[in-house]
């Protein structure tokens, strides 16, 4: 089966009102070429399911959101991601703030296709008032415990970007660090990886991503850009520093827009 | 050993926080308590596994308690709650900050610690404005078992070293660093910090630990 499909292609598969996961974390192999395009496009009223970084600032600056679920956004090495702040500080978005390993059980349920799993991380904290909608769990057990009742995250899409892939949709991360984009993948109705670039068919022995998961391969060199895709390049830290200035005024946000 | 500096003395009360932890994983987060670990491993805690963990690898750990994580603070609180996600209102914060991150999850799992590198009322406040490392208030709420993992080891800031050895968990002065005033911390804490008559001093690093630190100093 040969997946290769272009940007044009993938964004003609997204909806308005879709929840859509962007794997990646903070400033790191984020698939910022397919999130553009989305940032360019039509839709509305999204809801964005990320371990943030700029993906959620372009989002939040270019009105995509409506619905953020996360566990932080961060640009890393600028740690407040001030497209995302400015959203947030003016109630421009509806939030579902949860522990990143809350994050990462719900992907999983999801991609088990469970209801939900239980955890204790969330127990005690205010992230039980912030989501008034998450429930706990007896354990139906002797030991009786009470657990939160993480809700499976189940996407309409997952965008994530690799260093290689194949025509069949194995993906395979060169990096120090997968991240969660296999759960991604995996908890997704459609899942689009770009990659840096393309390898034969059987070169990919343990992929990162398996072609189980995935229904679509962007070619796209530099598709990270200007997050980091280590080994293949690292974070353009000039370049993040004039998006995130770019966040002062509109008119400086237009200004970077057009570059 | 007297020309030891100020952030000298903080990475040393890093390290301490890590000794007789064991076999477990240090997840020190900036600059002095990475360079806390890292002393403790190379020094009195070999045991300790400094290493980069996958993230796909890191909530197995986290969840299993094997770790002891230092972590910041935007706010934190008389008992220990800890805040990072935003000030003010949640729907429409004054102050967006990160989210809470892993916080929940770390303080309801395993050891946490606290490094703060300015001592302020703005940072040491009564209560926060979001519970996101959970604090000993919110953990007794919890009742015993949900708690049992629940553990904040202590506080290394600017000024001094704190923890929760009281009978009722509030916070207390366990030591000041070396010329700081017991006034001082008291001044530039935003609530009533339980501290005894005679405050010990931080103490300092020993000359083998002044010779690592600075080996592996710019």
């Amino acid at each position: 089966m040969d997946k290769r499909t272009t940007h044009h292609e993938v964004l003609a598969e997204l909806r308005s009102g879709m929840t859509i996961g962007i794997g990646g974390w903070g400033s790191r192999r984020k698939p910022m070429s397919l999130v553009r395009a989305i940032a360019s496009s039509d839709l509305q009223d999204l809801t964005v399911v990320s371990f943030g970084g700029p993906d959620v600032g372009i989002l939040c600056a270019t009105n995509k959101i409506k619905k953020l679920v996360y566990g932080f956004v961060s640009l890393d090495s600028i740690p407040l991601e001030p497209h995302f702040r400015a959203a947030r500080q003016a109630g421009a978005i509806d939030i579902m703030e949860l522990d990143e390993g809350m994050m990462q059980w719900g992907l999983y349920a999801a991609s088990i296709r469970l209801p939900f799993l239980p955890t204790r991380a969330g127990l005690g904290s205010d992230v039980m008032r912030m989501n008034p909608q998450l429930e706990t769990v007896q354990s139906p057990y002797d030991d009786g415990e009470t657990l939160v009742a993480m809700p499976a995250l189940n996407l309409d899409v997952a965008l994530v970007h690799v260093n290689r892939a194949d025509e069949r949709g194995n993906g395979k991360v060169l990096g120090p660090d997968v991240y969660f984009d296999d759960l991604f993948c995996g908890a997704a109705k459609l899942a689009f990886m770009s990659c840096e670039g393309l390898v034969d068919n059987g070169k990919i022995l343990e992929p990162d991503i398996s072609r189980l998961s995935t229904h679509g391969v962007v070619v796209a060199p530099h598709g990270a850009h200007f997050t980091e895709c280590p080994p293949d390049y690292g974070l353009d830290e000039a370049f993040q520093k004039r998006y995130a200035a770019s966040a002062k005024n509109p008119e400086l946000w237009q200004a970077f827009r057009a570059r | 050993m007297s020309d030891a500096t100020a952030t000298q003395v903080c990475i040393v009360a890093a390290a301490e926080a890590f000794r007789g932890d064991g076999e477990i994983l240090a997840s020190p987060m900036g600059d002095v308590p990475s360079r806390g670990a890292a002393l403790a491993e190379a020094t009195f805690a070999p045991d300790l596994m400094i290493e980069y963990v996958r993230y796909r690898r890191i909530f197995d750990i986290v969840w299993a308690g094997k770790r002891h994580v230092m972590m910041g603070a935007s706010q934190l609180d008389r008992f220990g709650n800890q805040n990072i996600s935003c000030i003010g209102d949640v729907a429409a914060p004054k102050v967006q900050l990160l989210g809470v991150r892993g916080a929940p999850g770390n303080t309801i799992n395993h050891t946490t610690s606290y490094w703060i590198p300015k001592h302020t009322r703005r940072v040491f406040v009564d209560k926060v404005d979001v519970v996101c490392g959970v604090g000993y208030d919110r953990a007794a709420e919890l009742g015993e078992v949900a708690a049992r993992f629940h553990e904040i080891r202590c506080v290394i800031s600017d000024l001094g070293v704190f923890d929760f050895q009281t009978p009722n968990r509030a916070m207390r002065l366990v030591s000041v660093h070396p010329g700081v005033e017991v006034e001082q911390v008291r001044d530039n804490t935003g609530f009533d910090l339980v501290i005894a008559d005679d405050v010990p001093t931080t103490r300092l690093p020993t000359a083998a630990e002044l010779a690592l630190l600075r080996e592996t100093s710019p």
